[in-house]
């Protein structure tokens, strides 16, 4: 019983602050918009950006950078919330600055790491001055000296020794024209506090986070799935597994997990259990190099 | 009592700091394990025997590349008690501001001291800072206790000496607590030592599992700054007008007298819309949704207060800042200040004093505040502000400086003299040694 009341009293006062984050933004700010790719963090950036403003309607649009190495699955999902609240979004597909010649495809068939340019392209067209990421500290080391409003360059870039102090709760967001400040209201959030959360509040997420039968192959260690971003090689052989993912991203570098979590208390079990961060399990673009989150931060990734 | 406890920790360089915060992290098994093996392979490709704990904290390359921690980096840890976000702030000299940083949201300090060096000079500067931000509790780490054989008169003496500068600060005694530890080594930090059988107090962990902890204000008078005003104006909602905010202090009950402020219209709270539907009662640390009586005129910015004990209205008050910024503070300058959800401009009419934590003294009408500095000041704000002291509110006592011309964040700011002990004029004798002293440079 006691350890219930922990776990509520925390989350009530991360989402007490989340939901002030979001005000704070709505206040100061002209064209704010919320990152949303239907995955479980944006997915409840948006369920507390609902609870910001209500009863009015979110005051924001979203925006999803997409690599087209999607999960049918999380598409379908995104689009059905996005009609169920009658929100504005925005899709910037990479595929687009790849054909017109803006980017290149890698030869590894990874498009993660292109998902900066037509972010930032499109931050610029649509002018947006405050733009919200599901980041959290907890995430990776880089991560954990991130502040709640951060400050980028005309380029999108994050430079550490321009970071401004962040004192009590008041949020500093001003910026020269061209610049932006990224948002993140789940930063003081960790993997196991977004799914007690998601118990508490029955939030719907996307099927592939919980265990499915899926065709999938073995590649550094990551169970892929088979899809137009080129896999499997013919040295890679495809079996069917029981699976779930822990994040969604592009799914050249974004890999499942054996398990048969099929619901929301088995994922918790799980999570709680762990052995392996949410990104080491199943990002293949974080393993790089010990400084690889430092890096693409002042590439202007998120 | 809250069940999340907000700590900050600080020290001095070398005092082993990281390893310490990398010992909680790893005892509590917050370390997962393809974090822990990315610090094993770090650590062999440096030679080391046993893993380096201090690489699971130290984050961005340059520091890793200096050995030094340069930023404030939050750390995350449970325990089946409470959830615990560590603010771990730089011990360097030139990064005292991320201690004003850290402890500004801190309900508890952990300060660190060498066992072998015992209380030096950052050590009570730290613990003037944590006292002046008004963090409650204070706990000092006397750590590599092995290194000097896990002897007990040594440790005593660095415990009394550290608790008489900390009641000297305003601290009483209950509030502050001494313990050996060997971070390197993990005595007294989650598991008690065997080698500090003199010891009978309780491990680190077991003191921020259990000290008690309390919202900020929350005994204070109601106050609520507001951030947006909520009007859907859609069919199902055609009336709607309600005030969004956190609550800053105290605790509002529907059927409440409030003033608004500065405009001093009195009305009353007639419904109170939660991220959990309507409820009667609402407290500190809430965000909510405020309804009330009146169609009054009420924007941003305003501050909803108990009208039987409201803040001072004043465009001219007296403060502390916490000198963030490279170019240094002269009397005359012009900035921002933004208090609650309000930003105004206002002119720094006055420097009063610097103080040197040092030797808890001032020194009156300093030529201008430096990086590192705190010091008094006397403001005039353009439009007037509802203000609390800070010694009686963390939140609307508190405020920020901004720089007009490129916006970055200048100071943290106290209204008042939150200090009060600091504010003593220094002993004539020791003037040259305290000049000396007083620049942290560079």
């Amino acid at each position: 019983m006691a350890e219930t009341l922990a776990v509520t009293d925390n989350l009530d006062a991360l989402e007490s602050e989340a939901i002030h984050i979001f005000r704070e933004v709505a206040g100061e700010f002209d064209r704010p918009v919320i990152l949303f790719s239907g995955g479980k963090d944006s997915t409840l950036l948006l369920h507390l950006a609902l609870k910001a403003f209500w009863p009015a309607p979110v005051p924001f649009a979203l925006l999803h950078v997409d690599t087209g190495h999607n999960f049918p699955e999380v598409i379908e999902f995104r689009d059905k919330v996005v009609a169920e609240h009658g929100l504005r979004l925005e899709v910037a597909h990479v595929q687009e600055w790849i054909d017109d010649g803006r980017l290149q495809e890698r030869p590894d068939g990874t498009r993660n790491p292109l998902q900066t340019v037509p972010l930032l392209d499109s931050i610029t067209a649509h002018k947006f001055d405050a733009v919200f990421g599901g980041g959290r500290r907890d995430e990776e080391r880089a991560r954990a000296k991130e502040r709640i409003f951060s400050l980028r360059n005309a380029f999108g870039q994050w430079e550490p020794r321009r970071q401004r102090p962040e004192l009590w709760n008041l949020y500093n967001g001003r910026h020269r024209p061209g610049e932006h400040v990224r948002v993140f209201p789940l930063s003081n959030w960790t993997e196991l506090d977004v799914w007690h959360y998601i118990e508490r509040e029955n939030i719907e997420l996307p099927q592939i986070y919980y265990a499915h039968q899926r065709e999938v192959y073995l590649r550094d260690g990551m169970w892929l799935a088979e899809g137009p971003w080129g896999g499997p090689r013919d040295d890679e052989k495809l079996i069917s597994k029981t699976v779930r993912y822990r994040t969604v991203g592009d799914g050249s570098c974004t890999g499942a997990v054996e398990s048969t979590a099929a619901t929301i208390a088995d994922v918790i079990a799980e999570v709680a259990a762990s052995r392996l961060t949410e990104r080491g399990a199943t990002r293949a673009d974080d393993r790089m190099s010990e400084a690889a989150m430092e890096d693409r931060k002042r590439e202007g990734y998120f | 009592m809250s069940q999340l406890l907000r700590l900050a920790t600080a020290g001095s360089v070398d005092d082993g700091k990281s390893t310490l915060v990398g010992r909680l992290l790893y005892d509590t098994k917050s370390v997962l394990a393809d974090t822990l093996d990315a610090v094993h392979r770090a650590s062999a490709d440096r030679g080391l025997s046993t893993p380096d704990l201090s690489l699971l904290v130290d984050g961005l390359r340059s520091e890793r590349e200096q050995g030094i921690t340069i930023d404030v980096a939050y750390r995350y840890f449970a325990t089946p008690k409470r959830s615990f976000v560590l603010a771990d702030t730089p011990g360097h000299v030139q990064y005292t501001r991320n201690t004003v940083t850290g402890a500004s949201t801190a309900q508890l300090g952990v300060l660190l001291v060498d066992a072998r060096n015992g209380v030096v000079e950052q050590t009570r500067r730290h613990a003037a800072v944590l006292a002046l931000l008004g963090v409650p509790q204070l706990v000092l780490a006397v750590n590599k206790i092995d290194l000097v054989g896990y002897d007990e008169p040594t440790y005593r003496r660095i415990a009394k000496e550290f608790t008489a500068h900390a009641t000297e600060l305003g601290y009483p005694e209950s509030n502050v607590v001494t313990i050996p530890v060997s971070a390197l080594v993990g005595d007294n930090v989650v598991d008690r030592s065997e080698q500090t059988p003199w010891y009978d107090g309780p491990t680190l962990l077991e003191h921020l599992e259990n000290v008690p902890v309390h919202a900020d204000a929350e005994d204070a008078p109601f106050r609520f700054p507001v951030q947006y005003v909520i009007r859907p104006r859609t069919a199902e909602f055609p009336d709607y007008r309600g005030y969004a905010g956190q609550i800053a202090a105290g605790q509002i009950s529907v059927g409440d007298e409030v003033l608004v402020l500065p405009s001093g219209i009195a009305t009353t709270v007639t419904g109170i819309d939660s991220p959990h539907g309507p409820k009667q009662q609402a407290e500190s640390g809430e965000s909510v949704t405020l309804l009330l009586a009146n169609d009054v005129d009420i924007s941003r910015g305003d501050l909803i207060a108990a009208a039987a004990a409201p803040p001072r209205v004043s465009d001219e008050f007296d403060a502390t800042l916490c000198w963030l910024g490279d170019k240094p503070l002269r009397a005359g300058a012009r900035v921002l200040v933004k208090h609650g959800a309000r930003t105004v401009q206002a002119l720094v009419t006055e420097l009063r004093s610097r103080f040197d934590e040092q030797t808890l003294s001032s020194v009156d009408e300093p030529e201008s505040l430096s990086l590192n500095d705190i010091g008094r000041v006397v403001l005039r704000s353009a439009e007037p502000l509802p203000i609390d002291d800070y010694a009686d509110s963390r939140r609307t006592g508190a405020f920020l400086v901004i720089d007009p011309a490129d916006g970055g964040t200048l100071a943290g700011g106290l209204v008042g003299a939150p200090l009060s002990q600091l504010d003593q004029p220094e002993i004539a004798e020791a003037e040259p040694a305290a000049q000396d002293l007083v620049s942290p440079g560079p």
